[in-house]
């Protein structure tokens, strides 16, 4: 059988998350090539409705990776983010849907290495919950 | 603070309501005002906008039926500034609508006066509608029921689920904002209506302070009681049924995204709503593209995350009022789903929907010692 190797969406704030992902490759950290990256002005901009539609699509995980609390780039972006994450999980949790799936990382622009490390602990617990069933669902 | 009084029932109720109405205009206190009326066909109560006195001539504040929840229609007349004082007649959940909407900055109680009614359930309109070709006065009946403390449809009819399940029955959320008057029925048995009203209102309408009968919070206590258990019994059918993305395909099966249940909530009013907008029309490429990758793929498309979108965007300010699934073409229980997610989304910031205006809607604030765990790794 076919290794299964998970896609993983990852909407990364451009001033913190996106730049340590920056860092990591100019460290040339190694990490698993099973992102891809949507980058974001704001973990704050980042509506649920791409989230849920990655997930339904077919994604195997979802990254979401913005500012540690405090260091908003626009004051309180992060905290309205982890407002709408709960949510999601929530509803997610409601109707028996796997909210594992995503992955909500505080990542700042001097954590490369960090950065690195998440994508890999990611990569691996996926691999671990297995492929979405979204995938084979063309009613979804 | 507020007075409670006793307003002696002459003829009938909808006439006593009519005329405490007339007085709230004749005395100055609102120059027009929101309010059902029967509609001259009789078998339907409309809201109306009345700013002539002899024009509430078929006012019928507390028939069981609601063809649109009227917190929009009193954000209509209030949102930009009300244009003059306006009387807004409300049942519970178009009550805490309401509330929602003004912190949401889509209606105001500036020049508003607000009057909050006990809800004695409601029909679907065709079920209404069914009942008046029958001959049946279902105003008259629902009264006679909620004076003894009952609260029930007529035989071999239903009242609409959500209203089976309301925590509600009288408008106003303990420990929060209360409409300026309110008026009960429910467990009232002595030939009068029980006002509450504002205490400079109360003054200036001469109300008289009474105690309210002791049969009304028995009455209240009960059915809410009953309705709690039907609450629960719902959810948890809801939550079996719905456990996992087939049971949720299933539960959505006959959805055509119309669009219906967001346009009938009081809630989404979003103009430029996602689903308003082009972002869903996609290009013939990317629905090949789709197409390719499932091997097929159910059009219209995005069926499900249209729903899924709305809970995140309006579940934690769900009143409950049940206009979605009233105004669902396939008969999708579309309230029950979005109450049983807005119940848990709702108690994250134990927030109520509808219940005080003191509270910031959960999406429109934050705090910053909350959810800590989230976001951190584990």
């Amino acid at each position: 059988m076919e290794t299964f190797e998970p896609r993983i969406i990852a909407f990364l704030c451009n001033w913190c998350t996106y730049t340590g992902a920056d860092l990591a490759g100019t460290s040339r950290l190694q990490y698993p090539p099973n992102i891809r990256v949507i980058r974001l002005m704001c973990t704050g901009a980042l509506d649920p409705v791409y989230v849920a539609k990655a997930l339904l699509e077919g994604a195997d995980g979802v990254l979401i990776g913005g500012c540690h609390p405090g260091d908003c780039h626009y004051q309180s972006g992060n905290y309205k983010a982890r407002r709408r994450i709960a949510i999601l999980n929530q509803i997610l949790e409601q109707m028996g849907l796997e909210k594992d799936r995503i992955w909500l990382r505080w990542i700042s622009a001097s954590e490369g290495q960090y950065f690195a490390d998440t994508v890999t602990e990611m990569v691996a617990a996926i691999k671990e919950m297995g492929p979405n069933p979204a995938k084979e669902l063309w009613a979804a | 603070m507020a007075v409670t009084a006793r307003l002696e029932i002459q003829n009938s109720v909808p006439e006593t309501v009519a005329n405490f109405l007339r007085q709230l205009m004749a005395q100055g206190i609102v120059d027009a005002l929101l309010v059902p009326q029967r509609l001259p066909t009789g078998d339907n109560v409309v809201q109306t906008l009345v700013s002539r006195p002899e024009k509430l001539n078929g006012v019928d504040p507390f028939a069981p039926v609601m063809p649109v929840a009227s917190s929009k229609l009193a954000g209509n007349v209030t949102k930009l500034g009300a244009a003059g004082r306006v009387g807004l007649v409300m049942r519970s959940c178009e009550w805490r609508g309401f509330v929602e909407l003004v912190k949401l900055q889509q209606a105001s109680t500036e020049g508003a006066i607000t009057v909050g009614l006990d809800c004695l359930g409601t029909y679907e309109m065709t079920d209404y509608a069914r009942l008046i070709a029958a001959g049946i006065d279902p105003t008259a009946e629902a009264l006679v029921a909620a004076a003894e403390g009952r609260v029930a449809p007529h035989d071999g009819y239903q009242f609409r689920a959500v209203c089976q399940m309301c925590e509600y029955p009288a408008p106003g959320v303990k420990g929060g904002t209360q409409p300026d008057i309110a008026i009960g029925v429910i467990g009232v048995n002595d030939g009068s209506l029980l006002v509450k009203a504002r205490d400079d209102l109360a003054e200036t309408l001469g109300l008289t302070p009474a105690e309210a009968p002791a049969s009304r919070a028995t009455a209240l206590e009960k059915l809410v009681a009953g309705r709690i258990a039907e609450r629960d019994r719902r959810f948890a059918e809801f939550r079996a049924q719905v456990d996992g993305l087939g049971g949720l395909l299933d539960y959505f099966s006959t959805c055509i995204r119309c669009h219906n249940c967001m346009i009938t909530c009081p809630i989404c009013y979003c103009p430029e709503c996602i689903f308003r907008t082009p972002t869903f029309d996609h290009t013939s490429e990317q629905y090949f593209n789709w197409a390719d990758r499932k091997g097929a793929i159910r059009m219209p498309t995005d069926t499900l995350i249209f729903h899924i979108t709305r809970m995140n965007h309006m579940s934690t300010s769900c009143v409950g009022c049940g206009m979605c699934t009233s105004a669902c073409p396939n008969d999708i229980p579309v309230a029950t789903a979005f109450r049983a997610v807005a119940q848990k989304t709702q108690a994250i910031y134990d927030y109520v929907a509808g219940r005080s205006l003191e509270e910031d809607v959960p999406l429109a604030t934050f705090r910053e010692d909350e959810l800590t765990a989230l976001g951190e790794r584990e």
